[in-house]
């Protein structure tokens, strides 16, 4: 199944009764709540002054709505030892995922045109090799990574990252744009070069106007997975370099004398808003790239 | 004056035809060296002698055997069976039910299935931090079920080491299931209308159409999702951390906390990089058979 074809509901399923129905949208809602519990939570929690979150529950509704811990969240919480927010985190993992996304999607589109029209011997076994770059573990490179970055100058720098990103990018983002181009009709193709179009010419007049789908899920996806890394935040970058994740981390986990937890929701939700955007706008590009990334691995 | 011009020419020529191939270059380049080149450079290490620095004392096999008698990497093996079989089994089945009770033609199906996938948007690091506050027994659910007239409520597994690894489950299953669910609804929408018609004909129940005819048709879909599932469970790190940070004491420890841990804090790089190996082998057992197949299935149609 090479696309989620689940948009277009046809079956003669589910006539049934009246009290299966009523069970059906009574689970169905159950399970919505659940899963929207987390968000709700954590926004309640944002909104409300610290005494009201020790005094009340949960999902209380604020007494006293406030938007001061969001304010704190971005200016003065302190990362680590660093008190100005977390603004400056946040511009660098956009910087990281700009350069990052960018790059890596343009690179994979190359790839893919390459590995369908000019083919030649060995391809196959090449895209296999970069392949499975997709499915390792990264901890099996951080340690020569770190060695690397730091000779090359680039470790705790957000070039240093983008450069990690780009290069464990590539492998998701041939994957699919290979796809896409293997059902191109070759036939264009074949055309274009009657006329003398070459190399370039083919792939910018023929296959990048109609690419626009493809790059839409490409970009999604590498946005998703490079603004919600972690584990090379981490590992490559100090102070004030980290990205937005690893900056979260820090202020939920920094154990001072009265834990602001109603900043640390802010700060939560501020980190999560750019990935939501996208999947509230972009969510069809989002299943797409969901479903080509992982079941057609 | 000819040969002059085919000197002129032929380096033009040469890239003119080899260009596919140059522009395909840099990709093959950096997946020699940062992939494979970085998996044989760690692969060596974990023979060494390193501790802060990386030097190249062979020292055999020994550092695995000292992961393998480590206490820490015993509570990651038995965490990671506990965590990995959960997380599989219960997204698998909540991802099914809910692929199944959205494919009866529910009205505000988008709505529904937006809600249940939206967990997949969100770094991990959100979700464990989320989760850690409603789990938080002074404030999260506890202290709501207290405050709703359960006094004896007690829900305090993110503080208790026996239940703590039980939350990370929690959360992994709140993110990931909605993902099971996209992959199962598209696999119920490509199924032929017409088999089910024909049998519902014949007089079969819906839930025995379902058993018998529609699941066993979704087998390929139950593959790929233990796969796919199979590889995040062991490569989790960012919930565990966010979460409980490994606790209490170690005992969320998992294979990706013990090799960070190792390998960045406490200056042991030769047994970081054992532990890495070997967590690229337990991916590797369960990738590559299912890359080979799939790619033998989806090769056999074409020629």
């Amino acid at each position: 199944m090479a696309e989620a074809t689940w948009e277009t509901p046809k079956m003669a399923r589910g006539r049934g009764n009246r009290w299966s129905r009523v069970v059906i949208y009574g689970l169905l809602a159950f399970f919505a709540l659940v899963y929207l519990l987390p968000l709700v939570v954590m926004l309640l929690t944002s909104l409300k002054p610290l005494p009201e979150i020790y005094a009340g529950n949960m999902i209380a509704l604020p007494q006293e709505w406030t938007i001061e811990p969001w304010r704190k969240a971005w200016e003065e919480v302190c990362v680590g030892l660093a008190c100005h927010g977390i603004k400056g985190y946040f511009w660098n993992s956009i910087k990281m995922a700009f350069f990052g996304v960018t790059i890596s999607t343009a690179v994979g589109a190359l790839n893919g045109y390459v590995l369908t029209k000019w083919r030649f011997r060995g391809d196959s076994l090449l895209f296999g090799l970069i392949l499975f770059g997709c499915f390792i573990p990264f901890q099996i490179v951080l340690i020569p990574m770190a060695t690397i970055l730091g000779k090359l100058g680039l470790a705790s720098s957000t070039t240093g990252l983008v450069l990690v990103h780009v290069t464990y990018g590539i492998a998701f983002t041939t994957l699919f744009f290979r796809n896409y181009y293997a059902v191109f009709p070759d036939e264009l193709v074949k055309a274009a070069m009657m006329d003398g179009a070459r190399f370039w010419a083919i792939f910018f007049r023929i296959l990048l106007p109609s690419s626009g789908p493809i790059i839409a899920v490409s970009m999604i996806w590498q946005f998703t997975n490079i603004w919600n890394d972690f584990l090379f935040g981490a590992s490559f970058s100090t102070g004030e370099s980290a990205p937005m994740t690893v900056a979260l981390n820090n202020v939920v986990n920094t154990s001072t004398a009265e834990r602001e937890y109603n900043v640390h929701m802010a700060a939560a939700i501020i980190a999560a808003l750019p990935t939501l955007m996208v999947y509230v706008f972009g969510g069809r590009y989002f299943v797409r790239g969901l479903m080509a990334g992982s079941v057609k691995g | 004056m000819e040969t002059e011009a085919r000197r002129q020419t032929r380096p033009v020529l040469w890239l003119q035809r080899n260009l596919p191939k140059i522009v395909l270059s840099p990709t093959i380049a950096i997946t020699i060296v940062f992939v494979y080149g970085f998996i044989v450079w760690t692969t060596l290490l974990s023979f060494t002698r390193s501790k802060t620095i990386p030097n190249f004392d062979w020292v055999g096999f020994s550092q695995y055997a000292r992961v393998w008698a480590h206490p820490r990497w015993e509570v990651a093996m038995h965490n990671l069976w506990i965590f990995g079989l959960l997380y599989i089994g219960l997204c698998m089945a909540i991802g099914l039910i809910l692929a199944i009770l959205l494919d009866q033609r529910i009205r505000q199906e988008g709505s529904l299935r937006a809600i249940y996938l939206y967990p997949m948007a969100l770094s991990f690091i959100v979700t464990g931090t989320a989760w850690k506050w409603m789990l938080n027994p002074g404030l999260g659910i506890e202290k709501l079920m207290r405050g709703w007239g359960f006094a004896d409520f007690k829900f305090d597994w993110i503080i208790n080491e026996d239940m703590a690894i039980y939350c990370v489950v929690i959360a992994g299953v709140w993110q990931a299931s909605g993902f099971v669910m996209a992959m199962f609804l598209a696999g119920l929408r490509g199924i032929d209308d017409d088999i089910v018609k024909a049998a519902s004909i014949d007089g079969a129940s819906l839930p025995r159409i379902y058993l018998r005819i529609i699941l066993p048709m979704l087998r390929p879909i139950f593959l790929s999702a233990v796969v796919i599932l199979a590889h995040l469970a062991i490569k989790s790190y960012d919930l565990v951390l966010a979460l409980t940070g490994g606790g209490p004491g170690y005992a969320t420890e998992l294979p990706s906390t013990f090799m960070y841990v190792h390998t960045f804090l406490r200056n042991e790089l030769a047994m970081g990089s054992a532990s890495a190996v070997m967590m690229l082998l337990t991916v590797a057992a369960i990738m590559v058979p299912y890359l080979y197949s799939e790619m033998r299935s989806s090769r056999r149609p074409a020629h």
